[in-house]
């Protein structure tokens, strides 16, 4: 037993010399990360700053001014010119230089003087539908506002209902907050994959595999030597993302970092089963790096990190089970935005570890029958 | 033959050609050698690993360039024009580019397309080359599916597929087994001295030089010799003798002794005795007469490998490493009669294709078994299969007492293994490699240190500690595996294509550690292609294609064809009687099959 365990460490330690000796490996393994990472706090992000529009107000009101005023005032919208015709609308939708035109009736003012309702028309660039839509929402929110006012204003009595939202754990839904934590299961779930993947395939291709299984390193040695590394590894990129997450994004952590821990340790061995399994499947390392990516597509699409797996179809939302990003993704924004502790994270942990034993019992059957 | 008029086809003045390597060291590969090739000669090129050879061959065809010296090709620069030479010459390298997923006849196709060949000059060129290869009855045949003998065939076909005035051969037969490598010759002295070709091929069999009308000896880039092959065999003459063994002594035992004593140049076993290059001629060379005294002693004829050694050991500073103080620490006492690797009717089938086809052998204690074959022989599967790698289809097969695919792990630790190709973790140092394995191995605190001290010195890998061992030269990677396959003192070691690749002196040095190896009481298992190694065995296994076709002591399988009296046999001339006759009565047989269906 004792052996055995100071065989595993010897090839734990071989493994980390040989990824970690070298610079540039050194580089690739713990830069790219953090960069993902940054790229994505910074770009991903479904939040609209800066929309271009176009006024076309043929009422000149006090009342109408106000209404363009809250516009401009909103670091949303950055007002680009105002219309005289509806033609001129037409075109700057056209021609991409403005997102949305608010087009204001002549009679806008008296109506509302009148105690009718008004109308304002709302053009919007359709050619992306998730901007122009996320763009109206905002333009509804605002008018929802002068509205509001307007009645405060006037001696009007106030609006039946009066919506007020409290985004919890988030509260100024800003996408990076759901972004930057999911990001850390995302992003070392690929290198985990890849770097058990690889240097499993890396030693088949060189022929060293044969040279440790004529020693007495037993296959099941072996794979738990290639486990320990890479997961060694993927907790250090995890670190390191969730440093640039608190101090370079400023997303404040609310939960406790051992229950974080134990979460990502569950993951990374699923994600370490997988890898071993791509390796027993592939001859060389190019098949490995191939059928890494292959796999890779699907947990990164299933796994909520773009788009809720509610609004998924249902037979697909049932895959995202088998998914081990699913619920890192979920660990991982619990514990880092609402500080979930363990119990309440015990459905997300329990199929993980289901998943990390059937891929690495799975993995080590393959290995034997394939190798040995 | 060459006219004394004509110019030489290539002409080398002063040639030096330097590189670094990635740590930094710099590598002299050619200093300022000067070197012909006559019109319409066969040259060859011979020296150890690291002779540069391989640097002189792609200087000649323009692949690089001089640092100092000229060297004109064809009447010209090579260095100013490249192009202009490339046109007129074939260049062979060590690997030559075949697609393998391509058939015989779309690969001379497609470098009759990369050269321009026209229809008319394909179908005047294609018969001749396909006959002269024999690859006639194979054009459909997918080039990755040939043998290795066959593939350099083709490889020299796809070189001649437009006519060269100039052939460039490196290193044409590495690794071809006896039969292929007697065709290969065939068609290049064919080229010629039918066709006028002038050709320039390196090589690391020496024997092959003795049939070719000159020979450039290099030497760690320095020229040693330059002229007719007699010229270097006649250095050696007066000097060469066989000596008989004394009764209860092994040729190899004996051969052992000599090699090591400061007074003799060279001594290998043949046939039974040990060949012996002396420093000077007989009775007049006192510390020879020494080592030698009390021996039963022939003059013979001097050889080109005689005369190379002698060559060789009269620039200063070369020895053999002092492989003979390789002791182990516990020498493995077993009987010799005990049988430790037991092989009973072993068959492995890769789909259809049998690899292994019923192979029976034993292997007892202390001894050295060759397993001698070409390559896809089945030699290696035949390996992995004894070291538990790969699973047998049928048969039994027995390790010390145990089938190592089924055995407890500690069962391993009885058994070393080398692989065919390095394999060994290149990123990792010299040291590191050898203290992961030492873990491997249960090797732990002191006895640890110790054992890596062991193989430090044993090895002479002092110098190299810090090298990663994938920037190691050839030898030293070899030494490498070799102490790392010993670390913990198995009782069986085995050995695949050990020599492969390896010159004349590092084989000798290597058959020196396994001989000592062997007197300690472990069991050697080696395969090898190079046939005059089976010398050195106490019993050999010829196979091919996956059988066993003949089997004992060197001297029985010499014997096996049945020699004319007075005529010995090389085992290199054995082991294609039997190949062919095997092979001949598999082809009558087939042929038999085919008439009654």
């Amino acid at each position: 037993m004792i052996e055995s365990i100071l065989r595993i460490l010897a090839l734990t330690r071989k493994e980390l010399l040989a990824v970690l000796k070298d610079p540039r490996g050194r580089l690739t393994l713990f830069v790219p990360p953090i960069f993902q990472c940054l790229i994505y706090g910074y770009v991903a992000s479904y939040d609209l700053n800066d929309v271009p529009f176009a006024v076309l107000d043929r009422d000149h009101s006090a009342a109408s001014r106000d209404l363009i005023a809250r516009l401009d005032g909103s670091r949303n919208f950055h007002r680009q010119a105002g219309l005289f015709r509806n033609q001129d609308a037409t075109r700057w939708i056209d021609d991409r230089r403005v997102l949305l035109v608010i087009s204001i009736d002549q009679d806008f003012e008296r109506r509302l003087m009148l105690g009718q309702s008004a109308e304002i028309q709302l053009l919007a660039d359709g050619r992306n539908s998730n901007t122009a839509g996320t763009a109206a929402g905002y333009v509804s929110a605002i008018i929802a506002e002068f509205n509001a006012a307007w009645r405060a204003a006037h001696g009007l009595a106030g609006m039946p209902v009066q919506v007020s939202l409290r985004a919890w754990f988030n509260p100024n839904l800003e996408t990076r907050w759901h972004m930057i934590p999911s990001l850390i299961g995302t992003l070392t779930l690929l290198q985990t994959l890849l770097l058990t993947a690889m240097s499993v395939a890396r030693e088949r291709e060189e022929g060293t595999l044969d040279q440790l299984l004529v020693s007495p390193f037993r296959p099941i040695e072996v794979m738990a030597g290639k486990a320990l590394p890479s997961v060694l590894i993927g907790i250090v990129q995890a670190t390191n993302i969730l440093l640039v997450a608190q101090l370079w994004f400023r997303i404040p952590f609310e939960g406790s970092y051992l229950t974080l821990y134990t979460g990502l340790t569950v993951f990374l061995l699923s994600a370490v089963g997988v890898g071993l399994l791509v390796s027993a499947i592939s001859a060389t390392m190019q098949q490995a790096m191939l059928y890494s990516f292959l796999v890779m597509m699907p947990f990164a699409l299933l796994s909520g990190l773009a788009t809720p797996i509610s609004s998924m179809p249902e037979t697909l939302q049932q895959f995202t089970r088998l998914n081990p990003l699913r619920y890192a993704i979920e660990i991982a924004e619990r514990v880092y935005l609402e500080g979930a502790g363990l119990k309440l994270l015990a459905p997300d942990l329990w199929p993980l570890a289901g998943i990390a034993l059937g891929t690495l019992l799975l993995a080590s059957w393959m290995f034997r029958h394939r190798v040995a | 033959m060459s006219t004394a008029a004509s110019p030489p086809v290539l002409e080398g003045r002063s040639v030096s050609k330097g590189y670094r390597l990635p740590t930094g060291e710099a590598i002299q590969a050619l200093d300022a050698v000067s070197v012909e090739v006559p019109r319409g000669t066969l040259t060859a090129l011979v020296g150890p690993d690291g002779a540069g050879k391989t640097t002189l061959i792609r200087l000649s065809a323009g692949l690089i360039s001089v640092d100092s010296g000229t060297l004109s090709v064809l009447g010209e620069n090579v260095a100013r024009h490249p192009e202009r030479v490339q046109e007129r010459l074939g260049y062979m390298p060590q690997r030559f580019g075949l697609y393998e997923d391509l058939t015989v006849g779309e690969n001379l196709d497609l470098y009759a397309d990369m050269h321009g060949v026209t229809a008319a000059e394909r179908s005047a060129r294609y018969p001749r080359l396909l006959g002269m290869t024999a690859l006639e009855p194979f054009t459909r045949r997918l080039a990755g599916q040939l043998s290795g003998g066959m593939k350099q065939k083709l490889g020299l076909a796809c070189t001649l597929v437009r006519s060269p005035e100039l052939l460039l051969l490196d290193e044409p037969t590495v690794g071809v087994d006896p039969l292929s490598r007697r065709d290969l010759w065939a068609i290049i002295t064919q080229l010629v001295r039918e066709q006028g070709l002038t050709v320039l091929v390196s090589t690391s069999y020496l024997n092959e030089a003795e049939r070719c009308d000159r020979s450039i000896v290099l030497r760690e880039g320095k020229l040693l010799a330059q002229g007719p092959p007699t010229e270097v065999s006649e250095l050696a003459l007066g000097r060469v003798f066989l000596v008989q063994p004394p009764a209860g002594q092994s040729a190899r035992s004996l051969q052992a002794r000599l090699i090591d004593d400061p007074g003799i140049v060279d001594a290998v076993p043949e046939g039974g005795q040990v060949r012996v290059v002396t420093p000077g001629e007989s009775g007049k060379d006192l510390a020879a007469g020494i080592a030698l005294r009390g021996l039963e002693v022939a003059a013979a004829e001097p050889m080109f490998e005689d005369g190379f050694m002698t060559l060789l050991r009269s620039t200063p500073g070369e020895g053999l490493a002092a492989a003979g103080s390789m002791t182990l620490e516990r020498p493995h006492h077993a009987l010799r009669e005990d049988v430790v690797v037991s092989v009973r009717e072993l068959v492995r089938r890769f789909g259809s294709f049998v690899a292994v086809d019923r192979v029976s052998f034993e292997v007892r204690s202390g001894e050295i078994f060759g397993l001698l074959g070409p390559n896809g022989a089945g030699k290696t599967t035949t390996f992995r299969m004894l070291c538990g790698l790969l699973p047998a289809s049928s048969g039994t097969l027995r390790v010390a007492g145990m089938d190592l695919r089924k055995a407890r792990a500690s069962a391993r630790q009885r058994i070393g293994y080398v692989a065919q190709k390095f394999s060994l973790y290149g990123q990792l140092s010299v040291s590191e490699n050898l203290e992961f394995f030492a873990s491997a191995y249960g090797l732990h605190r002191r006895r640890r240190r110790e054992r890596i001290a062991w193989a430090l010195e044993e090895f002479e890998l002092e110098r190299m500690i810090r090298l990663p061992s994938g920037q190691l030269p050839g030898g030293y990677r070899q030494r490498l595996a070799m102490a790392i396959a010993l670390l913990h003192e198995p009782e069986i070691l085995f050995l695949d294509e050990p020599t492969s690749g390896a010159d004349p002196l590092a084989r000798r040095e290597f058959w020196r550690r396994i001989t000592a190896l062997a007197e300690q009481g472990v069991t050697i298992i080696v395969t090898t292609h190079f046939m005059v190694e089976a010398e050195y065995c106490d019993r050999v296994a010829i196979m091919d294609a996956g059988r066993v076709l003949a089997q004992g002591t060197p001297a029985e399988v010499r014997g096996w064809t049945g020699a004319e009296p007075g005529h010995a046999l090389t085992m290199e001339d054995a082991f294609i009687r039997i190949v062919e006759s095997a092979r001949g009565q598999a082809t009558s047989r087939s042929e038999h099959a085919g008439g009654a269906a």
